[in-house]
């Protein structure tokens, strides 16, 4: 019967569960992990494959404010994880931009100083810069991380300030593709804080990727007590009298625990329950899912004149359209990402990384035989990489290939093999559920699906949930 | 316990909370938000790791007496005397 009994048990070893975990092991309460993987990280992990290292999902750590800028998210998880900033050893962004038209000729430039957007809003919208400021003023005032908020939609609030369709999709594309589960819109205060994350405060990332983060949240939670169990995932959550009584564990033990805190998402944990709720999951499945392409030269960006940007969000429609895609992948708008481009210092990348993001179609990926697959995923990394190659300097065909020395691709289906997320849904479930509760008395979400966002959002989100239904309980909690 | 090591064992507190604020000049009687940047989530881990540490438990109804350094030793001494 050795350890069989938690006062919190934690399912998933996300940024999340592992920032909810140290909260709890730090303030003395039993607390294990479950994770099914081998690798820590869930949504954004990393992997070696042929002895070179790769991320996958973090583009950028958004929510980044320069040192000495209190009172963001940023620094509110670093106080809250007794986390020195240093540890997490954050180099900014030089510059990103949106940039829109089938040869990207409308572009908004911003960076980590808003008054960059701010003023090229200005000099190219003229007409909505009030419009702008209002937008603006109302997101810095506005209470984006009420538990309790009434959903209002952003399109809506959006549209009282802005009239223009050109700058609204400009806006929304970054917000969107960077957090949202919904299509086409976004409940107001999911938009709030991801216009916070990306335009107000801005992005960095360690010089070694998001290896070092996960490191980081790994060492205080084993230093502060905490047992994290891996290659054990939990598979079923065994309900006795509104409360969940016993977690059954892949290799079949059980154990039970005083509270369980979920960071698998909201559908794949009412399908988890036993009896499983799957018509409360299934009216709430996220439908967005992604692929991703890495391509690695043995040149630095730079040298193409593709050397300043960061990130770049494209689309090259007279519309942005944020829906699940038609075909498998929609290669109308995407994301770049040139990992080379933050500022490193005296440091800097080893080999050229160039990474393109596109929406994807989970159903048309997930049942083809192995053969089209692979036949599939070859096609689709030409499409998607060809067209964000219409949104940087152009560079002769033959000499990238010639640089290229490999690739590696993700699809929906390699989603949802390594995080377990219905639909190869990254961003969970369309509506949130903020207050994480669930109809188990001890059983709560963190993570994607309580709907804080982005790294920085998902970490907060694991500190509040364990705050707040475990902590702040009765003194003995 | 002294007034005085009751302010240093909140001190000691709120350097590990907050790292980044400049503990050496506060004034004890002014309120610790109105010199220092500590939101609610601050104020409730100065009252978990008085709890963690030193057994001092706080009901929510006297967080109010954590407001200034001056207020926080007169509240927390007697309770540290009770304990001793």
């Amino acid at each position: 019967m050795k350890d069989s009994h938690y006062d919190v048990a934690i399912i998933g070893a996300g940024m999340s569960g592992l920032a909810a975990g140290i909260r709890l092991a730090h303030f003395g309460r039993k607390v294990c992990i479950f994770e099914r993987h081998n690798a820590p990280g869930g949504l954004n992990s990393f992997y070696s494959l042929e002895g070179r290292k790769y991320d996958v999902g973090l583009h950028a750590m958004t929510n980044y404010v320069a040192p000495g800028v209190k009172g963001t998210p940023l620094g509110k998880l670093l106080r809250q994880l007794r986390i020195e900033r240093e540890e997490f050893a954050l180099c900014p962004q030089k510059q990103s931009k949106i940039s829109f038209g089938p040869r990207g000729e409308s572009v908004l430039k911003f960076t980590n100083d808003f008054a960059v957007l701010d003023a090229e809003v200005a000099a190219k919208f003229p007409a909505q810069a009030d419009g702008w400021r209002k937008l603006v003023g109302l997101v810095k005032t506005y209470d984006d991380v009420s538990l309790d908020a009434k959903p209002l939609s952003a399109r809506e609030v959006v549209g009282r300030h802005i009239s223009d369709p050109l700058l609204t999709d400009m806006i929304f594309c970054p917000v969107m593709y960077y957090g949202s589960a919904q299509e086409r819109d976004m409940e107001f205060g999911q938009f709030v804080i991801m216009f916070k994350a990306l335009f107000l405060e801005g992005f960095a990332r360690p010089l070694d990727g998001v290896r070092v983060i996960i490191r980081v949240l790994l060492d205080k939670f084993r230093a502060a007590g905490g047992e994290r169990r891996m290659k054990c995932g939990v598979k079923q959550i065994i309900e006795e009298q509104g409360r969940a009584a016993r977690l059954v564990l892949d290799d079949g033990t059980e154990v039970t625990a005083g509270h369980v805190i979920s960071s698998i998402g909201f559908p794949e944990t009412m399908k988890l329950c036993g009896p499983a709720h799957t018509a409360e999951a299934d009216a709430n499945t996220g439908a967005l899912s992604f692929i991703e392409t890495i391509s690695v030269f043995n040149r630095q960006p730079a040298e193409w004149g593709w050397g300043e940007d960061t990130i770049i969000f494209f689309n090259d429609s007279a519309r942005f359209e944020y829906a699940q895609a038609k075909e498998q992948v929609d290669i109308r708008s995407g994301v770049i990402c040139l990992p080379n481009n933050f500022d490193f210092g005296a440091g800097r990348l080893p080999e050229g990384i160039f990474r393109v993001t596109c929406l994807a179609n989970y159903d048309r990926w997930a049942h083809l035989p192995e053969e089209q697959y692979q036949a599939d995923k070859k096609r689709w990394f030409e499409a998607a990489v060809r067209s964000a190659r219409r949104f940087l300097p152009a560079v002769d065909d033959a000499v990238l290939a010639k640089a290229q020395l490999t690739t590696d691709m993700f699809t929906p289906r390699t989603i949802k093999k390594f995080t377990g997320h219905l639909n190869g849904a990254i961003y969970g479930a369309p509506q949130k559920v903020r207050n994480g509760r669930t109809h188990l008395q001890n059983l709560y979400l963190c993570g994607t699906d309580q709907g804080f966002l982005g790294i920085v959002g998902a970490m907060l989100s694991g500190i509040s949930m364990a705050n707040y239904h475990v902590l702040q309980g009765p003194a003995r909690g | 316990m002294t007034k005085d090591d009751c302010k240093k064992l909140v001190i000691d507190i709120i350097s590990d909370i907050a790292p980044d604020e400049d503990l050496s000049a506060i004034k004890p009687e002014i309120r610790l938000r109105d010199q220092l940047q500590l939101d609610s989530m601050d104020f409730l881990d100065i009252v978990m790791e008085l709890r963690k540490r030193h057994g001092i438990e706080v009901p929510e109804a006297d967080y109010a007496h954590l407001a200034s350094l001056e207020s926080c030793a007169e509240y927390l001494t007697p309770k540290f005397a009770t304990k001793a």
